[in-house]
This record gives structure tokens, C-alpha cells and sequence, in this order.
């Protein structure tokens, strides 16, 4: 180090620290500005009417998103029902299994899927279910989805299923009982909060895609009878209202905004708490 | 001894079956690149390398050639990882090195709540709120003060790449800023104390012993940030203006590629069309794809490096 007097020294350090400072500020102040929009432009429009009904061509009032809730909580049901058992019994493998060159291709796959533009995995389930269907439909989105959802349970509950003290597995499996069960009995059950807080987190993440959305769900106006059918979702509403040129449609944008974002931290304010209790 | 063999059973057919899911993610990845490769053919067979030359997008006649898009896409990324890089290394610091523990810890968790924020939300508040107030206030100052250089030429629309290179900044910076914060207090606390025990201020002992350290981490996340920001789609879309030109000046509109699938995929109406958007989205996979291997194969290292480590 060059040796420069103590006061340039310390004009230095000075000048970083308000810079590190600063850039925090900086950092920290749209998150503000976001929230103070959303929360401002949002909840006037929030009446129960909003969660009854479906919206309203703009001009007439009292329209909600009530069909894009819905449509957003079936599809999300059934991209979990598949997603959610792959990515845990994949982990599963890489806790039990997972020490070898294949295990370690598998991880790292994992971690460069979830970086795949989610618009990507549109087009792929556009191509895979739609075309063959013949049309866009609920089905679809939840293949999407799913997919996205395989990579982060997967590798979120690997790291849950590491945690479980080694000397438990061994007292199971010295008392004679076979690996399987000790894996689901043993390992997979002590670590079952940590492993629900990965899935929370999964779900919230997924519930506000929506590019993989567009062309698959597609959207619609109406409810959706079949899941055959276009279906509406929150996120898709959000922002066919949000680039729509009416003042009515861009409140039920705001609002719509509100309900995803109350309920995303919803569920990793649970996955917080649920992760919190298991360590204390 | 019935029992031994059933035993064996079942845990051969355990590992098999939970094999068959881990399996699953080789052959998503794979899957999805083959089927995108075989839907890209006929538009790679028809227009070659002119695709990413040309600038000719024409559904009606039946020509396609991606290079606006690629241009809105690099420019708007390279930008706003530029203006990303220093305010999340610089938040980072402030987190791990100056803040009292709780306020870091507390700065933390904003930052992930930031990062949570879906994308559609995003460009909600961009186009609703900061567009606006671009178009009203620092466009035109931009153009008063600044107007002699050519990236600000031009009238205020709003909806432009600055709008864009903005709302990737802002969504950026947390991924950049957490991933950053996790390298930086894996940087080991001997390398510091040794610099600050030989009389270092504290800038002075980031510069030696924690950026050093934390270099190819660094790197690694700022190229995560780059992959997400070449792939992010809805709020840009909402904020670029979705016209394909290449202009030199930032207030103008631009186009990027996830753009331009979001807004056309539905509707195609020809195969052709369908396969140049395709193509356009295999370009993307490809992109990001060796994006994330390299920031992946760096972050990894970097771990590995510090599990068996000096401590």
C-alpha cells in the first residue's frame, strides 16, 4: 500500500461510506415508491365486489377479478399437484443418492433452469399442449407452470432434507428399518417445515408469472367452465387492464395489484414464521 | 430371510422411482431446447444467418429478420446492469461491512422483498406512474441540458429504451444486491481483521480483503442479473414502446426480443411467422442459457473454494 497522509486516508473512507450510504437509499427508495403507489391507487378499489365479480367492459362500474382469482388458484392447484411431488421425490434422490456425477449434472440443470426466461417455457407448453389440443387452454398454463416450478422445489428442498442430523437416519436405519422408510418417515418428516416453507415460496413465486401465461391460459373475460377452456388469471388481468387506455380498467389494475401483493407476502410472511419456530 | 429381500425391494424400487424424478429436470432442459431447436427449423432453413442481420419484419409478406430486437435487448440489459452493478455492490457493502447488524439484517430482507415483486407489477407502476413523470420531467431536462449528445435526441414519448433501462435497473439490483450480500459474508473475517489490525480504514480494508475475495463471486452475480435482465419480459414490454428501430438516442422507443414474442405469439397467423418467433425465443434460450452456465460455474466455484478454505 502506498503510503498517503491519514487525512486523504480517512477523506477516503469517508467519501466510500456515504457512497455505500447512498447507493442503499437509492436501493431502497423505488421499493417505497411502488408500495406507496399500490397500496394508494389500490385500495379504493377493493370492495367485495371485487372479489365476486367478474370485470366490467370499461364506463360501468363495479367490476372485480374474481375469475382471475379463481382461474389463478386452480391453475396453480394443478401445476402443484404435478410439481410438487417431482421436485420433493427429486430431492429426495439427491439427499439419498446424490453424490455422484449424475447427481451434480442434476444440480446444476436445476439452478441454470431456473434462470430460463419464464416466456421460454410459454412457448414450450404453446407448442407441447396447445397445438396438439387445438386450442389455448387452463391445462396448458398449468403445464407451464409446473415446469417452472420443478427447479425451485427441487433444489429448495434438497437443502431443507440436508439439515436432518445425520444420526437420525442412522438410528432408524441401525433399528433395521429400510432406507425408503426411513427416507420418508425419518428424514422427509423432520424436515417437513422447512420443506412446506420451500413449497410457500414456490407458489408465491409462481402465482404472479405471467408470460408463460399469455399463450397458453390465454385469458379470459368470462369464467371458465372446462379446463379445456381459456382461463383467466390475476396476473394476465393486471396487465391486459394495466396497458388498456381506460381509467376504469387501470383502477382494477391497481387493486389486482394490491390482492397479488398482499397475497404473495402472505405466503412467505407463513414460510418465514414456519421457518423461524423449527430453528428456535 | 423374506423379509432381507423385500427390503432390497423396495429400495431398489425407491431409488428407481425418485431417479425417474430427479431425472425429470435433464429432460425439462433438454426437452425444452430440442423442442424449440425442431419449431425454429423452418425459419432457420429460410433465412439463415439474414436473420440476425436484417432488420425487415414483415408478417404479411413473409420475411422476418430479428437484429432491432437483438439490439433493444443488448442495449437495454448492458445499461441497466451498468447502472445495476455499483448500487447493488454498494448496498451490499452496506449490509455485510457498515451497518449495525440489525439495520443490515433489516436492509436484507427489504431487498428481498423487492426481488419478490412479480414482474408484471413492475411494469404496472412503470407504465402508470414512471413513464409519466419521465415524459413530464426528466426527458425534457434530459434534452435541455444534455440534448448535444445523440442518446438524447429527440421528442418526449415516455415509453422508451431510458424507460426500459430504468424498470430493469430497479428489478435487477436485488438479485444482484442478495446474491452479492451471500458472497461477501462468505469472504472469512481473519482476512479482514488482519487488514484492519495493520491500521486499514475501513474502505481501505474492503478494497484489500473483502473485494478481492469476493471478485469472481461478484462477477458471477452481476451476469445472473445480466441473464435476468436479457429474459425479463412483462414490464419491459410495458414500458419500451414495442417499436423495432435502432436508434442511438434512448428516448426513443425500442423493441426487445422477449417483447416481441409477448406480443405476437398468440396471434400468429402463418407457421412462418411462428417459427421467426421461435427462433427469436431460441436465440433468448441459448443467450441465457450460457449466461447462466457461466455465473452458475462461477458462483459454484466460489463456494466450493470456501467450504475447504482457509478458515
Amino acid at each position: 500500500m502506498n503510503l498517503r497522509s491519514i487525512t486523504v486516508r480517512r477523506a477516503s473512507n469517508l467519501t466510500a461510506t456515504v457512497l455505500m450510504g447512498a447507493a442503499t437509499f437509492l436501493v431502497l427508495l423505488p421499493l417505497v415508491i411502488i408500495f406507496y403507489h399500490i397500496v394508494k391507487m389500490g385500495i379504493s378499489s377493493i370492495n367485495i365486489g371485487f372479489f365476486t365479480n367478474i370485470p366490467q367492459p370499461p364506463g360501468e362500474a363495479g367490476g372485480g377479478m374474481a375469475n382471475g382469482i379463481a382461474g389463478s388458484a386452480v391453475m396453480i392447484g394443478m401445476a402443484s399437484l404435478v410439481g410438487l411431488p417431482v421436485g420433493i421425490f427429486g430431492a429426495i434422490y439427491l439427499t439419498e443418492y446424490g453424490t455422484g456425477r449424475l447427481a451434480t449434472a442434476i444440480r446444476f440443470c436445476a439452478d441454470v433452469l431456473s434462470g430460463i426466461p419464464s416466456i421460454i417455457t410459454g412457448m414450450v407448453a404453446y407448442s407441447l399442449v396447445v397445438v396438439p389440443l387445438k386450442g389455448f387452454s387452463a391445462l396448458a398454463g398449468s403445464f407451464a407452470l409446473s415446469l417452472i416450478m420443478v427447479p425451485i422445489v427441487l433444489r429448495t428442498t434438497e437443502e431443507q432434507l440436508k439439515m436432518v442430523p445425520a444420526t437420525l437416519r442412522e438410528a432408524s436405519l441401525a433399528l433395521g428399518v429400510p432406507l425408503w422408510r426411513t427416507s420418508i418417515k425419518v428424514t422427509l418428516r423432520s424436515a417437513m417445515t422447512g420443506v412446506i416453507t420451500g413449497v410457500l415460496l414456490a407458489i408465491a413465486r409462481v402465482a404472479g408469472e405471467t408470460a408463460p401465461l399469455l399463450f397458453t391460459a390465454l385469458g379470459n373475460q368470462f369464467w371458465s367452465r372446462k379446463l379445456t377452456e381459456p382461463m383467466a388469471a390475476l396476473p394476465l388481468q393486471i396487465f391486459n387492464f394495466a396497458i388498456s387506455p381506460y381509467e376504469d380498467w387501470h383502477r382494477l389494475a391497481w387493486a389486482g395489484a394490491l390482492v397479488l401483493v398482499v397475497m404473495m407476502f402472505g405466503l412467505s410472511l407463513v414460510a418465514r414464521w414456519l421457518g423461524r419456530t423449527k430453528h428456535s | 430371510m423374506n423379509t432381507t429381500t423385500t427390503k432390497k425391494y423396495g429400495d431398489r424400487i425407491f431409488r428407481a422411482i425418485t431417479l425417474l424424478f430427479a431425472l425429470t429436470i435433464l429432460i425439462i432442459l433438454l426437452g425444452m431446447t430440442a423442442e424449440m431447436v425442431s419449431e425454429s427449423l423452418p425459419s432457420l432453413r429460410k433465412f439463415g444467418w439474414g436473420f440476425v442481420t436484417g432488420s425487415d419484419w414483415d408478417a404479411v409478406q413473409g420475411s422476418f429478420a430479428a437484429l432491432p430486437y437483438l439490439y433493444g435487448s443488448v442495449v437495454s440489459s448492458i445499461l441497466a446492469i451498468l447502472l445495476a452493478t455499483p448500487l447493488s455492490v454498494g448496498t451490499a457493502l452496506f449490509i455485510t461491512e457498515l451497518a449495525p447488524h440489525k439495520v443490515g439484517a433489516v436492509t436484507a430482507s427489504l431487498v428481498e422483498l423487492l426481488a419478490a415483486i412479480p414482474s408484471v407489477i413492475y411494469g404496472l407502476w412503470g407504465i402508470l406512474v414512471m413513464t409519466p413523470w419521465l415524459q413530464s420531467t426528466v426527458e425534457p431536462f434530459l434534452i435541455k441540458y444534455f440534448g448535444f449528445l445523440p442518446f438524447f435526441r429527440g421528442a418526449p414519448y415516455g415509453v422508451s429504451m431510458l424507460a426500459a433501462v430504468f424498470i430493469l435497473m430497479i428489478m435487477i439490483v436485488p438479485i444482484i444486491t442478495s446474491i452479492t450480500k451471500e458472497v461477501l459474508m462468505a469472504v472469512p473475517s481473519s482476512q479482514k481483521e488482519a487488514a484492519v489490525a495493520l491500521g486499514a480504514t475501513r474502505w481501505e480494508m474492503i478494497r484489500i480483503a473483502v473485494l478481492p475475495y469476493g471478485r469472481s463471486g461478484i462477477l458471477g452475480a452481476v451476469i445472473l442479473g445480466l441473464g435476468r435482465a436479457i429474459g425479463e419480459t412483462m414490464a419491459v414490454t410495458m414500458v419500451i414502446g414495442n417499436t423495432p428501430q435502432m436508434s442511438l438516442s434512448l428516448l426513443s422507443p425500442g423493441y426487445t426480443m422477449p417483447s416481441v414474442i409477448a406480443n405476437e405469439f398468440a396471434e400468429t397467423t402463418t407457421k412462418l411467422h411462428a417459427s421467426a418467433l421461435m427462433e427469436i425465443g431460441l436465440i433468448l434460450l441459448v443467450v441465457t442459457l450460457f449466461i447462466n452456465f457461466m455465473a452458475r460455474m462461477l458462483l459454484w466455484s466460489v463456494t466450493r473454494k470456501w467450504k475447504g478454505g482457509v478458515a
